[in-house]
């Protein structure tokens, strides 16, 4: 095969030196990478207050907006959940917590989190800032699009927001929205709650896929000279593929949220079945609920993935770089975020199992999903394999790296537990389906971005984090988190249902009721362990150390900008160019312990550097 | 492809290119515009929207209890004392797949920079659009007339009118912005802006040629979104 690509001189002159083991023959041909294909790209730069930092066309600055937006939002649902945890703790403290007032900040607290929190962090935050720096871009393709991408998601939050202060408050059907009930009277915000959630989510929808679409032809089609899909870091695969599913799965979403808000407005039956309310037949009929089960969950699948798949990949990176060794195993890797990403669209069902179908059906959805336990475990090992023997810097990052591996292990095996359907059908709706998706969707990406913001937060501020604060910052949430979603598991093995308001006199109570109280308070203390961060934010950004050129000794490019904090256009008069993968640490032979993807074959040519 | 040429590039033919390709830096699709790449993926988008749409309207005409209405007789129209079958739609497509013919012209006269011929066939096309929308209004009047409504039908299932109005109006919403489009581009061609590379009002991008193939795109992926919606309404 490699005589098919042997007009790559790169990897050629690599590929025998690595074979030779010398430096013979490295002259300046094996320096040599292809002209540049297109024009430099064309660039509008803001001159005013408002074309800069409001209105602003640069990725960088649009993914710091996508982030603090995001990040508000996301403590409003932390907000919620310290709200829902008073009342299953200490039921009756607060006054005005009803009721509806739960299931309000339940359906708030899941949508918040799931969708305008880990999403538009993962992929409008972190897409943005580092999607063009790793490939080598001055910019995301269209900046204009990709700002209009952030005000939509700013409306589309508006929007959102606005629901507690309409009539009848927010929805409160559940994070799934699932009719009939959710617009049935006795619902909470059954009229205008769930009209301005649907509304909010087509918005947020429209807005993402402007951004998708950038950073997918960013990626395809935008790399600098030298760069090949499999020298990109691991991050920027994981985002790729996340956007990939993004883009085929919201549709369903789209569709759905649509359907509903007709269901609601106009009083079409789509999802709606023949309903007798207090003796009465309503205006509805003939419609499948079902139907809209399975379109929400053609999103909601993979939906976990558009998550995942980017702290994977930004987990990979960490690692990578905090362990001083290069990624165990790229390829597969690169081929596990991808399979994950396409079996993803295959195992939706099994959010259903409790439905009523077919058990042939479940069968079919149990395998599926079992089969994704394979790709994961493979990059799971690959994870230990890069911490094996490296060169371990045991700083904040790494900490949050390796919480994150011990908390995705735990949530992964539990998942495996709820794949099959025999164990689901008694576990579905207690407390063990809480424990399991918050472990493997909540807290192990909110590790990862935790992580993330300690590891870049040099590259977009130029100053370091505060270490000291980071390891409060990280024991507190970390053996936090564990106590609050741990003994979960418990209380769904007893039986425990999942939204319930209130236990009153069930036979659960004895045995749940300290374990409650226990949950509560450790998840105050972890939320409130989050403003540790914030400070440490505000506190850094004036008088932190100052971190200068890539204080991590990094490989890759983000960190190769001629300044730090990078500028409008990313690379000054001339763009980098790439000769070697993202992860040449501790090459035997080579001065330093890092070999950047800048650096030619010419200046290495006494190392055993690997092809890439 | 193979009129591409890039310097330090061989293309290979077949998958071995594709492959090869795929590997390479800088690019994976050799030679696509930026704007084209996008539209296409925007358009796989899309088609997922769609699909949505007509596997609901499969499944809740498959599970409804009460009986579909015929859509020939529906649709029909009672032109000079007979009554004609799908009359309307038939021209309704027909202007439609037209209009996608007069596209692919306008795409190869811009490409000759040709900006009379290319602006007056955008023009058509614009025109053939805002045909198409205008008797699909006509249609909508007329079973609105009849009784026919988003909640109930009196030909039988609700759920046709619910899925006949969402579907063709989320489609026709599609050919609408397509026209207004179409307008802009007519004057900007016209004006010559794709000529001298005038920069956009809002994306300050400078003008090109390329975008009219690009709106061209969408065009007939509206046209062949319509097939499909044909088919599964007024076929089945």
């Amino acid at each position: 095969m490699s005589e098919d690509f042997n007009d790559n001189k790169t990897i050629q002159a690599q590929s025998s030196e690595a074979i030779s083991g010398g430096g013979s023959g490295i002259g300046a041909d094996a320096d040599y990478v292809r002209p540049a294909e297109v024009a430099d790209q064309d660039l509008y730069h803001g001159h005013s207050f408002i074309t800069k930092w409001i209105f602003c066309q640069d990725a960088k600055v649009i993914g710091v907006q996508y982030f603090l937006l995001a990040t508000f939002t996301g403590i409003i649902g932390l907000i919620l959940s310290w709200l829902m945890r008073l009342q299953l703790g200490f039921p009756g403290l607060a006054p005005f917590m009803t009721a509806e007032h739960y299931y309000q900040f339940v359906t708030m607290h899941g949508m918040i989190m799931v969708v305008y929190f880990l999403t538009a962090l993962f992929l409008g935050g972190f897409g943005n800032y580092l999607i063009p720096l790793m490939v080598g871009a001055r910019d995301m393709v269209f900046p204009y699009l990709n700002m209009v991408s952030f005000w939509s998601f700013f409306v589309a939050v508006a929007v959102l927001l606005a629901s507690f202060f309409v009539p009848g408050g927010p929805t409160g059907s559940g994070w799934t929205l699932y009719p009939p009930q959710a617009i049935l009277e006795g619902t909470p915000g059954s009229g205008w709650g769930i009209m301005l959630m649907c509304i909010s989510l087509i918005l947020f929808v429209a807005g993402f896929t402007m951004g998708g679409l950038n950073y997918l032809i960013t990626v395809l089609q935008a790399r600098t000279r030298g760069m090949t899909l499999m020298r990109m870091p691991l991050t920027v695969w994981g985002i790729f593929t996340a956007t990939v599913l993004a883009m085929l799965a919201f549709p369903a979403l789209l569709v759905g949220a649509l359907m509903m808000s007709l269901d609601n407005v106009l009083g079409t039956s789509f999802f709606m079945p023949t309903i007798l309310k207090a003796g009465e037949v309503l205006e509805y009929g003939g419609g499948s609920p079902i139907l809209f089960q399975h379109l929400f969950w053609f999103f909601g699948h993979p939906e976990v993935y558009i998550v995942a798949l980017p702290a994977f990949g930004i987990i990979s990176d960490l690692i990578s770089v905090h362990a001083r060794k290069n990624i165990f195993g790229y390829r597969m890797m690169v081929w596990a975020i991808v399979g994950i990403g396409a079996l993803s669209f295959f195992v939706w069902a099994h959010h259903m199992y409790v439905s009523g179908m077919n058990p042939w059906f479940g069968f079919f959805f149990a395998t599926t999903t079992l089969i994704i336990a394979v790709p994961t475990a493979m990059k799971v090992y690959n994870w230990i394999l890069t911490l094996w023997r490296g060169n371990i810097r045991l700083n904040t990052v790494m900490l949050w790296c390796l919480g994150f591996i011990v908390t995705f292990v735990n949530g992964g095996i539990t998942g495996i537990f709820l794949g099959n359907v025999s164990v689901d059908v008694p576990l579905s709706d207690t407390y063990f389906v809480i424990a399991h998706f918050h472990m493997v969707m909540g807290i192990a990406p909110l590790m990862v971005i935790m992580g993330a913001v300690y590891h870049w937060f040099p590259l977009v501020s130029g100053r370091f984090l505060d270490e000291k604060l980071g390891k409060w910052h990280f024991w507190l949430t970390f053996l936090g988190a564990y106590s609050i979603y741990f003994p979960m598991h418990y209380l769904g093995f007893i039986g425990v249902p999942r939204r319930y308001f209130e236990m009153y006199d069930s036979p659960y109570v004895t045995s749940a009721v300290g374990m409650n109280e226990f949950i509560s308070i450790a998840a105050f203390i972890v939320g409130a362990a989050q403003f540790i961060l914030i400070y440490n934010i505000i506190k850094t950004l004036k008088t932190g150390k100052p971190a200068g050129h890539n204080p991590w000794q990094a490989c890759s490019l983000e960190w190769l900008t001629p300044s730090v904090p990078p500028e409008h256009g990313n690379w000054g008069d001339r763009l980098p160019t790439v000769h070697r993968w993202a992860y040449d640490f501790s090459v035997p032979g080579a001065k330093e312990d890092f070999i950047t993807q800048t650096t030619p074959p010419s200046e290495v040519a006494n190392t055993e550097v690997e092809k890439t | 492809m193979s009129d591409i040429k890039i310097e330090g590039y061989e293309f290979k033919p077949g998958f071995k290119g594709m492959a090869k390709d795929t590997g390479s830096d800088q690019t994976m699709f050799k030679g696509v515009h930026w704007g084209k790449a996008m539209m296409w993926i925007f358009l796989l988008s899309d088609t997922f929207i769609f699909s949505c749409f007509l596997i609901s309207y499969m499944k809740g005409r498959g599970s409804t209890l009460i009986d579909w209405p015929n859509p020939s007789e529906v649709f029909g129209l009672h032109v000079f004392g007979v009554d004609v079958p799908l009359l309307l739609i038939a021209i309704m497509t027909f202007v439609l797949i037209t209009s996608s013919g007069t596209m692919a012209l306008a795409v190869k006269y811009g490409y000759e920079k040709n900006k009379k011929m290319c602006g007056w066939l955008i023009l058509a096309t614009a025109i053939g659009g805002l045909t198409f929308v205008g008797m699909q209004a006509f249609e909508w009047g007329k079973l609105i007339h009849e009784g026919v409504r988003p909640w109930e039908n009196p030909f039988g299932a609700p759920q046709f009118g619910s899925f006949f109005f969402m579907i063709t109006g989320f489609h026709g919403t599609h050919v609408s912005i397509g026209v207004i489009f179409l307008f802009i581009y007519a004057y900007k061609t016209f004006a010559g802006h794709y000529d001298e590379g005038k920069r956009g009002w809002f994306t300050t991008m400078k003008g090109d040629y390329v975008e009219i193939e690009i709106l061209g795109l969408y065009w007939h992926f509206v046209d062949l979104v319509w097939v499909f919606i044909f088919a599964f309404f007024y076929l089945w």
